[in-house]
Order: structure tokens, then sequence, then C-alpha cells
């Protein structure tokens, strides 16, 4: 590529003086103001560098004569945001739980505020959405270990189940295998006959001799019909839905250890807003009652 | 004789003549933007001092200057009677609701397809305009020119004509000089200041808005947009002016690709021109050209050009260069039309004596013209046939599905129902084809089978409701075995509508499928 810059005869124009294959261009100055926006731009991009944060050291970075930082920004977001939120968490808690849903307001910051706390604390044990999974209980389900009822949610929320504080949701099912109550012939047939409940059973005669030892020893907590009851926290046995799952070799092995799931007081974890604001939402996944 | 447009074609003036004008100079007087850009990577700036000139092509630019600033200034102002609880401005893009109004026409933010509609349908206007008649936007209609236009008459009004305005630049800095100035710049803030005042109009009710303005009530925002667009006004009107067409401008470098040589363009016709030279009153004009070369074309070009070196990519068409050369071919006794709106194919047969002939109907302006009354006709459909109300659904992602305690399926989903009516509304939400199952809307109400639930919407309002829908296992059973997967339809009904409007919506319901 030569430079020559020379006079085009067809236009009277300069050329660039570059030529690539024969074809050469004319020249076509920037205008000056162009040029000056540009310099512009860059007294800009100082300016700015000295008012905000901009450059890297190794370990920190210059700090702007403004001190502007963005955790600054954060927090007056939060901070404001908590202003507007205040009035509505107070409304919350000043209602009682089970008029939450009748309020569309309350409604919509459950549905809102709720989804991101269900998020934060519950999902990682009930799954997104309360979907569940083996040994923690689906919330959209209509199935309750210890009642669905907003009432019962916030009870079991607030001081949560099987843990220290005191008033703690407790109930303890005997290890009838391990701990010797029943035989594994017992705890065959009686698994029978708990499977004949929700008719998933496949032994007719082990349930029939399951009968009696059901009635026995587990009838107290779970029902004559297996019916279960909230008040204990004994699941319901004559249904559809598992906690642990319904086939046979985990039945007997749930008969055998016995089953102990736990859940934490958030009461302790999270302020009250929150723990009702969780109860609310959790009754709103679609399985409350 | 190369015929492309963008190079000067048949307009260019052989070279000899060049070389010959270039010997000879143009008059001292007149120099082009062009002469500006020669040499070295950067251009110094060439002010140019338009020249006022008065003819139709002059007259045409006011009159359109006059409707355009008209249409600007008062549409804000118009009312449109649209029933209680909506704005009754005629045009107004409400950003907080949000909604777009146009007369009869409110447009929702799901449907700013019309939006993209109607830039299209300027584009493909702009490009059918400019294959047929060239640069004409660019001369008249198009907002960098009718603002600089009216900034420039400002400006002839206070300092005077070009001449003047030229010696009152080189003149030192007198009290007449100063006073005139500061007239000036005052006088453009003024109008700028109008121009953005009107524009946050378009954005909220007129009169409100303005009130607010001028009292000083207006949001920080509504001063932000006056205070941009006046800044914008003044300088893009009052500074800036052809650099904007020349160097800012995508327009001007792709509208080539739509001109032919059956486009009309300005032109300055060559072939009687030239040879150009002075002319003595009374002596011959044997053996020499028209064109007097006064330079009175130059002077009065508003990007400073002379449209005798061909087209350029700065003309934009204007045409008052054409006014001018008339006066001038009237004083020396010439045929007027020097300078013209032809063609460039008319040219070249008119150089060389052959019949001339307007080739209007090519193909590329056959198929913008029905590219346009394509959009044109799919958008008229589509505003025809603009629903009133609308369904979304979304269907729950966790939990897939839930297994009930009696074994059924249920899935969640999150129904959004829009009623674009001005009332209340009601609408029938139903399942289609599934006798079995229970539609529950959380808080609203229950159903079974195919019946429905009514769903209540406020007027003019989207609202989101939750809706469980629980199916037997039998239903997910087809084709011998349990689906994992199958599709639902949604029906919504606007209750106490004439005629009846029900619109649907396909979606899916989820199961366990062949797992126990
Ligand atoms: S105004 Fe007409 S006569 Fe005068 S220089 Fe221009 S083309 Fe020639
Ligand atoms: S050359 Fe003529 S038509 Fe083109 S911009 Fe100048 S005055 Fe207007």
């Amino acid at each position: 590529m030569s430079t020559n810059i020379e006079k085009d005869a067809h236009t009277g124009r300069e050329t660039t003086g570059h030529e690539w294959d024969g074809i050469k261009e004319l020249n076509t100055p920037l205008p000056k103001w162009w040029l000056y926006t540009f310099y512009a731009c860059i007294a800009f991009a100082l300016g700015y560098t000295v008012l905000y944060p901009a450059w890297p050291s190794l370990h920190s970075h210059t700090k702007g004569v403004l001190g502007w930082t963005q955790r600054d920004t954060v927090k007056s977001a939060l901070d404001a945001r908590e202003q507007t939120l205040a009035p509505v968490k107070a409304k919350l808690l000043a209602t009682p739980i089970g008029d939450v849903e009748k309020d569309p307001e309350l409604r919509s910051y459950v549905q809102a505020a709720g989804h991101i706390a269900f998020a934060e604390n519950c999902a990682a044990c009930h799954g997104a959405g309360g979907a569940g999974g083996k040994g923690f209980p689906n919330l959209a389900d209509d199935d309750w270990l210890w009642g669905g009822t907003p009432e019962q949610i916030l009870q079991t929320v607030t001081y949560g189940v099987r843990n220290a504080n005191e008033n703690s949701r407790v109930s303890d099912m005997p290890r009838f295998g391990a701990d010797g109550l029943l035989t594994k012939e017992q705890i065959n047939d009686v698994a029978e006959y708990v499977l004949s409940l929700s008719g998933t059973g496949t032994d007719k005669a082990a349930a029939g001799r399951g009968t009696a030892i059901f009635a026995d020893n587990c009838a107290a907590c779970h029902g004559e019909k297996g019916e279960g009851n909230p008040d204990v926290g004994a699941p319901r046995l004559n249904d559809a839905i598992w906690l642990y799952g319904g086939d046979k070799a985990t039945v007997v092995q749930t008969i055998t250890y016995a089953r102990r799931g736990s859940m934490p007081a958030w009461s302790e974890r999270l302020d009250p807003a929150t723990v009702k604001l969780l109860a609310a939402y959790v009754h709103s996944l679609g399985g409350g009652k | 004789m190369d015929t492309n447009p963008q190079d000067g074609g048949v307009l260019e003036r052989p070279a000899e003549d060049r070389k010959a004008a270039v010997r000879d100079g143009r008059p001292q007087s007149i120099k082009t933007s062009r002469d500006s850009q020669q040499g070295g990577l950067y251009a110094e700036h060439f002010k140019v001092y338009p020249k006022a000139i008065s003819g139709p092509f002059r007259t045409i630019k006011w009159v359109v200057l006059a409707l355009c600033l008209a249409v600007y200034y008062t549409v804000p102002w118009l009312r449109w009677d649209r029933g209680p609880g909506a704005p009754n401005q005629a045009v107004l893009i409400d950003l907080a609701a949000p909604r777009a109004y146009f007369l009869g026409i409110e447009i929702w933010p799901q449907e700013v397809y019309y939006i993209t509609g109607l830039l299209v349908l300027g584009a493909v206007g702009l490009f059918l305009v400019t294959s047929l008649a060239g640069r004409v936007w660019c001369g008249y209609a198009c907002p960098q020119t009718v603002w600089t236009d009216l900034f420039m008459a400002v400006e002839r009004w206070i300092e005077g004509d070009r001449g003047a305005r030229i010696r009152l630049d080189r003149q030192p800095l007198t009290q007449e000089k100063v006073l005139r100035k500061t007239a000036k710049h005052a006088a453009w803030l003024a109008i700028a200041l109008a121009t953005g005042g009107a524009w946050v109009l378009y954005f909220d009710d007129a009169p409100t808005a303005f009130k607010a303005l001028v009292t000083g009530h207006a949001t920080t925002r509504e001063y932000f947009f006056v205070g941009l667009f006046t800044a914008t006004t003044y300088i893009l009107a009052g500074w800036a002016r052809e650099q904007v067409c020349t160097y800012m401008c995508p327009w001007p470098r792709f509208q080539s690709a739509m001109l032919d040589v059956h486009s009309l363009v300005v032109t300055y016709e060559a072939w009687r021109g030239e040879r150009r030279g002075p002319h003595k009153a009374g002596t011959s004009w044997e053996g020499r050209g028209d064109c007097i070369d006064c330079g009175q074309c130059i002077a009065v070009c508003p990007t400073g050009i002379d449209i005798r070196d061909g087209q350029q990519l700065e003309c934009i068409g204007c045409g008052l260069c054409i006014d001018s050369c008339n006066d001038i071919m009237a004083k020396v006794g010439r045929p007027p039309n020097l300078i013209r709106f032809d063609t460039l194919a008319n040219q070249e047969a008119k150089s060389t004596g052959s019949d001339h002939r307007y080739r209007l109907l090519r193909p590329r302006v056959v198929i913008y013209a029905l590219v346009l009354v394509a959009v044109a006709g799919v958008m008229l459909t589509a505003l025809e046939t603009r629903s009133t109300m609308a369904i979304s659904v979304l269907r729950d992602r966790a939990p897939l599905f839930v297994t009930l305690s009696d074994g059924s399926v249920r899935n969640g989903y999150t129904v959004k129902v829009i009623n674009k009516r001005r009332g209340e509304g009601a609408y029938d939400l139903a399942i289609l084809g599934q006798p079995g199952a229970t539609l529950a809307v959380q808080d609203v109400g229950e159903a079974h089978g195919t019946d429905g639930v009514a769903l209540p919407v406020h007027g003019d309002a989207v609202a989101t409701f939750r809706v469980f829908i629980s199916l037997p296992r039998t239903a997910l059973v087809r084709d011998g075995g349990p689906k994992a997967s199958i599709p639902l339809v949604f029906s919504l009904t606007e209750e106490g509508a004439a005629p009846a409007h029900t619109t649907f919506y396909e979606g899916v319901f989820m199961g366990p499928g062949a797992k126990p």
C-alpha cells in the first residue's frame, strides 16, 4: 500500500493516498467538530474517574471524590422498600391468619413476598413451589401431617417439628422392629394391611392377619381406618400420598425403624411478620384447608 | 456514459470542462462546503450562509413548514371523548398506564406491534417516495429541515440576508453585533423551548401538563425532557444544521439504494449549461452554455454545495437552487429550468437529442407500493379484529403436578385475563372436554366438569388468577397407557357480550405418567 496523495481528475478532489489493487479512495475528511466531540468524551471520562470509583489497584480501587458506592444505593433502595412495605406488614401482623386471604392487598403481598421468602427459607427442603420430596412433605397437596388450616400451618411454621423449641410439635412413632416390639412376620402382615387401606396390597391373607396387629399397635395414632390424626402428626395411611414411599419394602422399613422427620422453629430465625407471611403463602399453594 | 446517480453520472461535466472549471476557479465569493473538505484528516468548519430566495419551491417549503409546525403544536390539544375514566386527549402516550391513544385506537404494551407496523409503513413509504421523487422528505418534511428552515428565517430576520450575515461575522465585536447575535440566540432558544415544551404534552394531559410546566409544578422528569429537547433543537437547528444531514443522518447514506436513473432528482442540465462563463448583456449565446456562472445556486443552497457538480450526498433535494437559477435565466433571457427536477435518464436523452421518456412504474416502485399496501392491509385487519379480551395461561413449573390423596392429579396455572373494555367485565373460564375435571380459582370459586367459573375483571385492566385443575388419573390414560402430558383447552367467554365472544387457550396438563 503506497501513500501517494494525488488529485483525482474525475472529481477534482484529493485521494487519501491509499491504494488497494488499483482502487484509490477519495479523501473525505472528518469535520473538526466531530473530533472535538471525541475530546469532550475523553474529558468527560476523566472527570468521571475522578468523581466516581474507577481505577483498580491491587487490593482495592480509587473511591472517587463523591464517595458514591453501589452498596449505599442498594441500601437506600432496600430501606425505601422497607418503608413502603411497613404498613402492609403491620396489617398482616394485625390480621388473624384465617382472614389474610380475604384481604386483596394482603393476598397480593403474600403471593409476591411469600414467594421470595419461601424460596429463601423453605425451598431447600420442601422444593420450589412446595413440591416436596422423599421425607419432605409436599405443601401443595391436600394431605397434611399437622393439619392444613391457616392456624395449624402457622403453628407448625412458628414452632417447627421435633426440635429443641419447647412449643415444638412432637410425636414419636415407636421403632417396632428395631426395638423388638413386633416380629418380622408381624411387620410383614401389618405392612400388607396398611397397603390394603389404599388398595395397593397384594397379599390378602397377610393383610387379614395384620388387621388385629394394626388395631393394637397403630390405630391409636393413625386411626381405625388409617385416616390419620393431625393432632399428633400421624399421617393418613388410606390415601395415595406417601411421604417416604408407598411400596412394600419402604413401608416395612418405616414400621421397623420409624420415621422422625424434623423442622426448625422458624420463630427463632425469622421475624413474626415473615413467619406469618410464610404460613399464609404455604396455605395458598393449593392444598390449604 | 456512466449513469450511477451517486457519482454524477450523465451530469458530470466532461473532464476537460471540469479541468477548465478548476483552472478558472469558481467566482471567488462563492465557496462550496465541499471546498472545505480538501486535504488533511480533519475538515475545517465551513459556515453556510444561505441566501433568501422566492419561487415555487420556496413557497412549497413554507407551506409544508407551516403545516408540520401546526400539526406538531396543535395535536396534543385535540380532544377525543372516550367516556368517563379515560383520558380525553386525542393523541396521548401514557407511559405510566401504560397505554397509547390515537383517536379511537387504544394500544396496550403487548400491542406495540402496531407501532412497529407504523414504522414499517413510514420506512416503506419513504422508500416509495424516494424512488419516485428523490429526497423530498429531506428537502421538505424532515423535522431537521423544518426547524432549520425556521431558525434560518429568524436568523435572516434579525441579522439580514447572506451578505449582511457574512459582513456581520467578519466585523469586530461592536455593540450592534452583540445585540443582533444575542437577539438571534434568544429567539432560537425561545423556539427550542417551545419545541421541547410541546414534546412532553404528548405524554400527559396537555392542559394540565402545560399549566404544571409554566407554574413550576411539573415533575423533574418532565423538566428534564423539556430541557433535553430544547437543547437538541437549539443545537441541531441552530448550529449543526446541514452537518446533521451530511455527517449524522444514516438516510442519505442508503438512499442511493432507492434511487435509480428514473427517479426525479434535482439536476443541472450540463448539456446546455456548459460551457459556463460570465455573459455580457447583448452579446451572443452562440458557442457557449446557458450557465453564466453567477453562483446564485450555491448561494441559496442550505447545504452549501454546487449542484452543477452532479448528484451529491449533501443535496437534500430542496429545489431552492431551481428557484434561484430560474430568476437568473429570466433575467438573462434564457429558457428556464437549467436546474430542474428531472430524471437522470431524461437528462441523458436530452443531452443526446433523443426522445425523453419518464418511467415512473419500475419494478422497485411496484414492489414498494405492494409492500405498503400489504402492511397497511395487515394492520387494518389487525385493528378491525382487535379483541377486547385476552387470556394467557402459565402452567406452574414447580411443582409440575401434585398427587392428591384420592389419587387424582392437580396442576396449578396462573391465568391472566385482559379486559380492554372500559367497564367491569365477567369472564367465564372453563375446561373443555374433561367431565371429571375440577376447576378451582383461588379466592373466586370452584366448578366441576365443563362448568365455568366467572372471573371478575375491572375495566381497562389485567387480572391475575391462581387456578388449580384436578383430573382423575383415568383422564391421563390415552392410547392404552398413562401419559405424562395431555393437551388441555381453556375457554374464556365474555358474559353478556353480544355477539357471544369466546377465546381459547391450548395448554397442557401433566401427570406422573407410567411411574407409580
Ligand atoms: S444559478 Fe444558474 S446560471 Fe447561476 S451559476 Fe447556478 S446554474 Fe449557473
Ligand atoms: S443543491 Fe439545490 S436542491 Fe440540493 S440542497 Fe442545495 S439548493 Fe437544495
